[in-house]
């Protein structure tokens, strides 16, 4: 294969990435949504807040990836 | 066939003849030159932009399997089977980066499975076979698992007997043949589309009838306090929290790891597609949470699960099934249905089409025919995506649809254990092939250990009745239990790191990387990128 020249100096390394750890790690955090109260439109806690991660998940790949393009 | 289910059989059949013949157009579809190449056949073209690998790794990913069997958990199980809402929230960002490297690397090289990555990388052909290996032996129960997803709608409506399954089999392997790629790339639209409908009128629709979300919870809280089971109820406790935790986070492990699931993403045309898909694609999580609550819906409902003639057992994966059919009018339960089974076919051809091409590049490519020219390739993976297919029915018709359901369950652990060579080799090429090549070999032997000491009482299984792994098997004193396949995807590493210490001190020749660390980072518009070498730089 061609020796390694062009493109060398490019780099998935930012500081932004740190951001995507939180969704990694927030649903895996059973102790913050194992409850039932309080209740939101009849959810029980453990799902809603669950359904509510998804948000955190897409608002944290979306910045990291607006930030660092 | 009964009288009662017409309406929703005619609805069924027309929505399912549509899609085929789309599938049969598919091949002309953004016009490819000519179809006679995996790129082409196999990849689509390898120019799908957001919208497109959106719906194509979105159909991909949520299978009809996962809309029978996901509910189906919850139904018997409660919190636990609602494990598969973390999971896919924690996949994407899990994979953002790691999937943008490994397209850049896949394009400089003109990689079509991880195992030719695997290949090139650690410079071992032993290692690639392993992991080409593992990948199509996790698949095959997979796209099995297709059919029974179909089977359950086909049940729902009083259709028994194999022969509509092996018609809808045929009618999937000729198009996929014809098409490549392109077929389910065009048919994810429909079924998609049909299947937002469906979920979004269940979750107003049923709650609505049913006294409202508040009611359901409370009814699903009152049949499972009355179970003597203790793992079930509307929470996690004590004892299956770090199952759950494991469960979750081993899935989104294996998840880009299946062949099938990087077939989409290589599919497309540059980078910046699939980290926007990243953080797209959880809009099909948000789906699956709702879906998975339908579970509930089915037990506030008082649905009785279908009973299958042959065992004489409740067949659970009816559930979702027959409570449309309660709460719906007919013609709209017919259109829930073509959903259902139409999202069969999206993944069913995917999957088929990556295990072909890892047979081709990795077997066929590699061992029978060294100098196969592109043509060669493409006809060698079109006839192994039948075979594929045929295996995957035979599998249905010969076995208890109860064993695909053990065999995926296995295939999961299984396919973990190309974790160390398939996403850490895209980081490091710290480890020895050898030492790859040993870890693999006892993590798998783990795996299938632990799996085997694992009964089900529920159904009076001694081994292979689940994934949950007791502590107290290692001298622990507690009733908690592991997912078996982080456990053994630990063995794998443990070894994996003290074998590649152990081979390197004997100066046991190491293979050739045959990538750069440029290669890692390429991107559209780098002259690397356009000319796709499809020989190989191996």
């Amino acid at each position: 294969m061609t020796t390694p020249e062009s493109g060398q100096d490019r780099t998935d390394r930012s500081p932004w990435n740190w951001l995507l750890f939180v969704p990694i790690v927030l649903p895996l955090l059973t102790f913050l949504f194992n409850a039932d109260e309080p209740r939101l439109a009849g959810f029980p806690l453990f799902y809603w807040l669950q359904l509510a991660f998804i948000v955190v998940g897409v608002a944290c790949t979306t910045i990291v990836y607006r930030m660092t393009k | 066939m009964s009288g009662q289910h017409t309406t929703e059989l005619v609805v069924f059949v027309a929505l399912f003849l549509v899609v085929s013949g789309m599938g049969f157009v598919a091949a002309k579809w953004r016009r490819p030159k000519d179809i006679e190449s995996l790129n082409e056949w196999g990849l689509g073209g390898r120019n799908f932009g957001t919208w497109i690998t959106w719906f194509l790794v979105g159909g991909d990913l949520y299978t009809a399997y996962t809309f029978v069997a996901v509910p189906a958990l919850v139904f018997g199980a409660g919190a636990l089977g609602f494990y598969a809402l973390p999971y896919t929230v924690v996949v994407y960002p899990l994979v953002f980066l790691v999937l943008a490297r490994m397209w850049s690397v896949s394009h400089v090289h003109g990689f079509v499975t991880p195992a030719d990555f695997v290949r090139a990388r650690f410079g071992s052909p032993t290692l690639a076979l392993l992991v080409a290996i593992t990948g199509i032996v996790a698949t095959m129960p997979y796209i099995a698992l297709q059919l029974v997803g179909i089977e359950a709608v086909l049940k729902a409506m009083g259709i028994t007997g194999h022969l509509p399954i092996i018609i809808a089999f045929a009618i999937l392997a000729a198009y996929t043949y014809q098409s490549g790629l392109r077929a389910p790339a065009l048919i994810a639209f429909v079924k998609d589309t049909l299947i937002y409908i469906v979920i979004l009128a269940a979750v107003i629709y049923i709650p609505a009838k049913l006294g409202g979300w508040g009611s359901i919870f409370d009814a699903a809280a009152e049949k499972f306090a009355k179970t003597p089971a203790p793992g079930d109820g509307i929470l996690l406790n004590a004892n299956n929290q770090l199952q759950y935790i494991t469960l979750a986070f081993g899935s989104a492990l294996a998840l880009f790891l299946y062949p099938h699931s990087l077939t989409g993403v290589l599919a497309s045309k540059n980078r910046n597609v699939i980290k926007r898909n990243m953080s797209a694609l959880p809009a099909y999580s948000f789906l699956l949470g709702l879906i998975a609550l339908l579970g509930f819906m089915a037990i506030a409902a008082g649905v009785k699960p279908i009973v299958n003639p042959e065992t004489g057992k409740p067949d659970g994966n009816t559930v979702v099934p027959v409570l449309f059919d309660q709460m719906f009018p007919d013609w709209f339960t017919g259109v829930a249905y073509a959903a259902i089974g139409i999202g069969a076919l999206v993944p069913a051809a995917i999957m088929s089409i990556a295990a072909a091409n890892l047979f081709t590049r990795n077997i066929y490519r590699e061992y029978l025919n060294k100098q196969a020219t592109d043509a060669q390739e493409a006809k060698v993976s079109k006839l192994v995506s039948l075979v594929v297919k045929v295996g995957a029915v035979l599998c249905i018709l010969l076995l208890d649809p109860q064993f695909s359901i053990d065999l995926q369950l296995i295939g999961g652990v299984v396919i973990l254990q190309t974790l160390p060579s398939v996403a850490l080799g895209l980081y490091t090429r710290w480890f020895h092939k050898g030492g790859l090549i040993a870890g693999w070999a006892t993590g798998l032997a783990a795996g299938m250990w632990m799996l085997y000491l694992i009964p089900n009482p529920a159904n009076g299984k001694l081994h292979f009745g689940g994934s949950a792994f007791p502590l107290a098997n290692f001298g622990f004193d507690t009733k908690a239990t592991l997912y078996a396949g982080v456990i053994a995807l630990t063995v794998n590493l443990v070894v994996a790191a003290v074998a590649t210490l152990i081979f390197r001190a004997a100066k046991v020749a190491d293979g050739e990387d045959a990538t750069a660390r440029g290669d890692y980072f390429a991107d559209e518009g780098d002259p690397r990128v356009k000319d796709i070498d499809l020989s190989g730089a191996h």
